[in-house]
């Protein structure tokens, strides 16, 4: 069953299309990769997906519901390419106050965010001001944030930027394991070949379409490529 | 050669930012105007009433350069409705002018027409050994001790509260778009309206703080002149402080940097200043006039003026506190809208 489902969607900023006629059905407990370079409209096509953004035309579809659709707002967690943090207040002051924009009890949000914190390993720098962060903890307490209303749907933007090898691994476990135990759907978006292969299923985009999709190795038989950049460059149709 | 270099891309980046150039180039002549209208003002003669009184006296007054005003009967109500800068009755056999003193340097010159269009009348008419005839003085609003900083004091505090609050809100929402974190908060289930109330009530109780320490000091420690309720001072500087933040975070919508947050200031507060009251209204252009009638801090001054300097009670500023609280309503709608660039619904 399709958890996300996209008919012709399309959407232009000042006269420039940005999203082509894009088709595209993601199923419930998968993850799902959206790759393609900077620039083609990756982000743009998520924030069409979590409703911050109106298509110009076509259909989009949330667990049944259309988009935009304010009830959504609670199933989905989102986590944006840039870190949208309070830096002038602690881990676990930003952690609060997202948390208080979803609806829980005091005592159901307080463990909603030892959890998050757990997962991204962030526990012993709760106390920390945002602003002495890495750049990689920084993403990891914005995935935290994405997490914290158990949404069933994960839409992640470039999630493992900046993220240390080790920890990406962490990372990706988590999301393997949200997937199979907690049953969620999780769209991850990334320029990084190598995480390709992780997906379940894949779409590649380029210039605002997607030029095409499948499982890894569906698309890598089909191109009868070795690596997903050389699927990349052929489905791309680009001369070498 | 590098500094070539240097100054090209200096070139190119201003070419890039046409705001900051317009801005640069036209907001000097927009406020240069402004100013060449307002104190390029047609010299007005000051208008006196005299009620019953000697046709000698009258032409000698208008001789004086007085726009005299004949009443057979004038109460104070009268006279104030009619805008009389001053008046003049025979009380007990002596002369009386009654200054409205709303402006305390053209009170004092009215004074001192009178008094020399009187002085000279009795040299060219009297014999030298007459008796002088004595003028007594009585002022509506103050007294012989007013001085300009009593008259725009008020002025000046109403000011500073709408341009700190205004520069604060408007830079801490700017940080909010800037850092993505407005974005990413309207990407849980939080309405519009609970964004907007949100903002309101958390800065607007640190304006509340704001205005309570400019207003107390201002009339405790500075002693300046506060003749009408204290409440009342606090009212509409309130008011005032909620259209700056509604403003602020809304012109914050249309600003990329805090660069270009700070040139609103040449924009939208100095020509505000200008109709404030802090210079002559007074035969400034019907059409310069009206501009003022659009902007808050007019009503805001004139309130303030009244209540602190006039007295004035809550019947007397109903409607200045009307029209700003109408600018808040409206400009809190408008970020209602605004707020749609971040979420469609």
């Amino acid at each position: 069953m399709s958890t996300i489902q996209l008919t012709d969607v399309q959407k232009h900023f000042q006269r420039r299309p940005i999203i082509q006629n894009v088709s595209l059905s993601i199923d419930s407990g998968k993850i799902f990769g959206l790759i393609g370079p900077s620039g083609c409209g990756k982000t743009t096509l998520i924030k069409l997906m979590v409703g911050m953004l109106k298509a110009d035309a076509g259909h989009i579809e949330v667990l049944q519901q259309a988009v935009p659709n304010y009830n959504l707002l609670q199933k989905i967690g989102y986590m944006a390419q840039s870190d949208a943090l309070y830096t002038d207040l602690t881990g676990i002051e930003n952690m609060q106050f997202f948390a208080k924009l979803y609806s829980f009890n005091k005592v159901e949000r307080a463990k909603r965010i030892t959890y998050a914190a757990d997962i991204v390993q962030l526990t012993n720098a709760l106390s920390q001001k945002v602003e002495t962060y890495s750049g990689g903890m920084k993403r990891r307490l914005s995935l935290a944030i994405a997490l914290i209303q158990n949404p069933d749907i994960l839409i992640l933007d470039e999630p493992t930027v900046g993220i240390d090898p080790a920890l990406k691994l962490t990372i990706w476990q988590e999301l393997e394991r949200l997937k199979k135990v907690e049953k969620k759907t999780i769209l991850i978006t990334t320029h990084v070949m190598d995480e390709a292969e992780k997906c379940d299923e894949l779409a590649l985009m380029r210039e605002g379409k997607i030029i095409t999709h499948g499982t890894p190795t569906e698309l890598k038989t089909l191109y009868n490529a070795k690596t997903f950049d050389e699927v990349f460059l052929q489905a791309g149709g680009a001369k070498l | 050669m590098r500094i070539t270099a240097l100054v090209k891309r200096i070139i190119q980046q201003m070419l890039r930012d046409r705001r900051t150039l317009a801005l640069l180039f036209l907001a000097p002549l927009l406020i240069l105007s402004l100013m060449y209208f307002i104190f390029h003002t047609d010299d007005t003669s000051p208008k006196l009433g005299v009620v019953g009184m000697d046709l000698k006296i009258v032409d000698a007054l208008q001789k004086a350069n007085i726009d005299v005003e004949k009443y057979d009967h004038l109460s104070k109500k009268q006279a104030l409705t009619d805008d009389l800068d001053g008046w003049l009755v025979v009380d007990d056999g002596q002369l009386l002018v009654t200054l409205q003193n709303d402006s305390p340097s053209k009170a004092k010159a009215l004074q001192l027409q009178v008094k020399q269009a009187l002085t000279t009348m009795q040299m060219d008419n009297a014999p030298s050994n007459a008796p002088t005839l004595a003028v007594t003085t009585d002022y509506v609003y103050g007294n012989e001790d007013t001085q300009l900083f009593d008259v725009i004091s008020p002025i000046l505090v109403g000011f500073f509260v709408f341009f700190f609050v205004f520069l604060i809100a408007g830079i801490a929402l700017l940080k909010e778009r800037t850092t993505g974190t407005i974005e990413r908060l309207l990407a849980t289930p939080i309405r519009r309206h609970e964004v907007v109330l949100g903002y309101l009530v958390g800065y607007g109780l640190f304006a509340i703080i704001q205005t309570l320490i400019v207003v107390l000091y201002a009339v405790n420690v500075l002693d300046i002149v506060l003749v009408g309720s204290i409440w009342y001072v606090l009212l509409i500087n309130l008011l005032l402080a909620l259209i700056a933040l509604s403003l602020g975070i809304l012109l914050s919508s249309f600003a990329s940097s805090e660069f270009q947050m700070v040139q609103f200031i040449p924009l939208v507060i100095v020509p505000q200043i200008f109709f404030t009251g802090l210079f002559p209204l007074e035969g400034m252009a019907d059409w310069l006039l009206s501009i003022g009638k659009i902007m808050p801090l007019y009503y805001a001054a004139d309130a303030l003026t009244g209540v602190m300097y006039k007295g004035f009670t809550f019947s007397d500023i109903a409607i200045d506190l009307g029209v700003l609280l109408l600018f808040s309503v409206l400009f809190i709608l408008l970020n209602f809208i605004a707020l749609k660039k971040y979420r469609a619904i």
